[in-house]
């Protein structure tokens, strides 16, 4: 376990490095010996000073490492999380400056759910999920890392808000009850190209809905629910594409439907 | 312009269909006759076909391969590659496939559409395809190249049939304008295990277009496909080997399931 003041100076050189767009590097490398648990405190630190300094208001959660190539990646067996908070919101018909408010991002195609009741773990089904649920939307998540070259292990990319960038999402929005989430089809394009398909099933090699109950169960354990209200973004389907100003993608979710977004 | 004479075609077919009749490995043929052109290797694949239907044996379908951007350029071409299903591939859904008959089996989710107007190229578009498409289907290849370590150029894959060994289709088939083939999700599962997911556009970005494809190459030989075909569009997953005792299920979002065991 790092030392207090160790966890809020981490917590507080990530800060800096997300307001000033800069890249440290990694703190496993300085810190060979930190927990998950410390990661966590790290990115609770982290959250804490976007409320304070920055008056940012938490409207979710995200999910990530939900594949098997990330998880591999990462060599974890099993998810992360991070918070998102309204700076984060990218409207389909906004441009996302990659220039002035990012370092080295990769977009991710998802499914995203909102709630309509609150999810409390441990004990958390997924029938609990599905009935909690107002409405699954397709969802592009761009995440970004603070940490140098994304040269990250598990421990890296937790503090760090679970390498939380922007996201938005599409405004074809159905209710999980309408569709089979373990066999939809996703097909990314980049630049008009077909770049990756997948299917709900390379999530956590079940479905997005697992993804959601791990979670609920995760966060119930120390007391924190998912609210009514909230977006939970349920980790990507496909491989992370790297994206560039002047880029534009799309993402096509069979059932569901699309959102896009434009980079400068 | 064939390079190869009648009798080298015929023997390379023989060649060609002996190691799959009795499931054994041969080095490439390009390795022997590295001149050869594409329609030397479709000559190859069609006078197999011929020695099947001497025999009696009926053609089920058709199938096309190397529909993945990914992998034609891999190889360096801008076309897929097209190859017949005989009646004997055939294995019922929920069947079980020994590999005693097989050298090297590998598994691939597919999508396959059955005719119901004869498609005639060239000129053949998506919309003259989804005109004549009667039903849409899961379908399972198993592939099974003749060659080495499946090591092999084109020429000599187009020859040895498109590695073409068994399938399996079935699952809960929807008519063509009940379902959207590009974003239709698939996941391939070995015992109980997600190996791969996908979605149609993997495959020419429509399988549709796969079809048209297959109906101009046809074309450039002077035949066209028959009403009542039953087609494999190409390959939407990575190719993933099998062996004996494993179980296979793959799962397609609103078109059902298919499945089979490998003994």
């Amino acid at each position: 376990m790092l030392e207090q003041s160790l966890i809020q100076s981490y917590s507080d050189e990530l800060f800096n490095a997300l307001c000033n767009q800069q890249m440290i590097e990694p703190l496993t490398s300085r810190s060979p010996e930190i927990t998950i648990e410390d990661a966590y405190a790290i990115s609770n630190g982290l959250l804490q000073k976007r409320i304070t300094v920055n008056n940012e208001k938490i409207i979710g959660k995200k999910i990530g490492a939900t594949s098997a190539v990330v998880q591999n990646m990462l060599s974890v067996n099993q998810p992360d999380f991070g918070y998102l908070t309204d700076a984060m919101v990218v409207d389909e018909s906004e441009i996302l400056s990659i220039s002035t408010k990012m370092i080295q991002p990769k977009a991710e195609g998802e499914i995203a759910f909102v709630l309509k009741h609150d999810l409390i773990g441990p004990g958390v089904t997924a029938s609990d999920v599905i009935r909690a649920t107002d409405f699954i939307a397709p969802c592009f998540e761009i995440v970004d890392s603070r940490i140098k070259d994304w040269n990250i292990k598990i421990q890296d990319t937790v503090a760090d808000n679970a390498s939380c960038g922007y996201f938005v999402l599409g405004q074809d929005v159905v209710s999980p009850r309408s569709i089979d989430l373990s066999t939809c089809g996703m097909v990314v394009e980049l630049n008009g190209q077909i770049i990756s398909t997948g299917a709900g099933a390379a999530a956590l090699g079940s479905s997005p809905i697992s993804c959601v109950v791990w979670l609920a169960n995760t966060l119930g354990r120390f007391g924190v629910p998912l609210k009514a209200g909230e977006v939970i973004l349920s980790g990507s389907l496909v491989p992370l594409q790297d994206v560039k100003p002047g880029d534009h993608m799309s993402v096509n979710i069979g059932g569901i439907g699309r959102t896009s977004i434009r980079f400068d | 312009m064939s390079t190869l004479s009648r009798s080298t075609v015929a023997e390379l077919a023989e060649h060609l269909e002996n190691a799959e009749l009795q499931a054994y490995d041969v080095e490439k043929i390009t390795n022997k006759y590295p001149d050869m052109d594409w329609e030397d290797a479709y000559d190859i694949q069609w006078e197999i076909r011929s020695r099947k239907e001497k025999r009696g044996t009926k053609i089920a379908g058709l199938k096309m391969g190397l529909t993945s951007y990914a992998k034609m350029s891999q190889m360096g071409v801008d076309t897929p590659i097209y190859a017949f299903l005989a009646d004997y591939f055939s294995i019922p859904d929920g069947g079980s496939i020994p590999t005693a008959e097989l050298i090297h089996p590998k598994i691939e989710a597919e999508i396959a559409i059955i005719t119901n107007k004869e498609l005639t190229g060239p000129g053949c578009t998506i919309a003259h395809v989804l005109a004549a498409t009667d039903y849409v289907m899961p379908a399972v290849e198993i592939i099974d190249s003749r060659y080495e370590n499946f090591r092999f150029d084109l020429k000599s894959v187009i020859a040895d049939n498109a590695s073409s060994s068994r399938f399996v289709t079935g699952g809960n088939p929807k008519r063509v304008e009940d379902v959207d083939m590009k974003t239709l999700g698939v996941v391939m599962e070995i015992n109980g295990e997600v190996v791969a997911t996908g979605a149609g556009a993997a495959v020419l970005g429509n399988p549709a277009a796969s079809v048209a494809m297959l109906a101009n190459m046809l074309a450039e030989r002077g035949e066209s496909i028959p009403a009542g075909t039953f087609i494999m569009t190409g390959g939407i997953t990575a190719a993933v080997a099998v062996k004996a005792g494993d179980s296979v299920c793959v799962r397609y979002q609103d078109i059902g399931s298919v499945s089979m065991t490998f003994k």
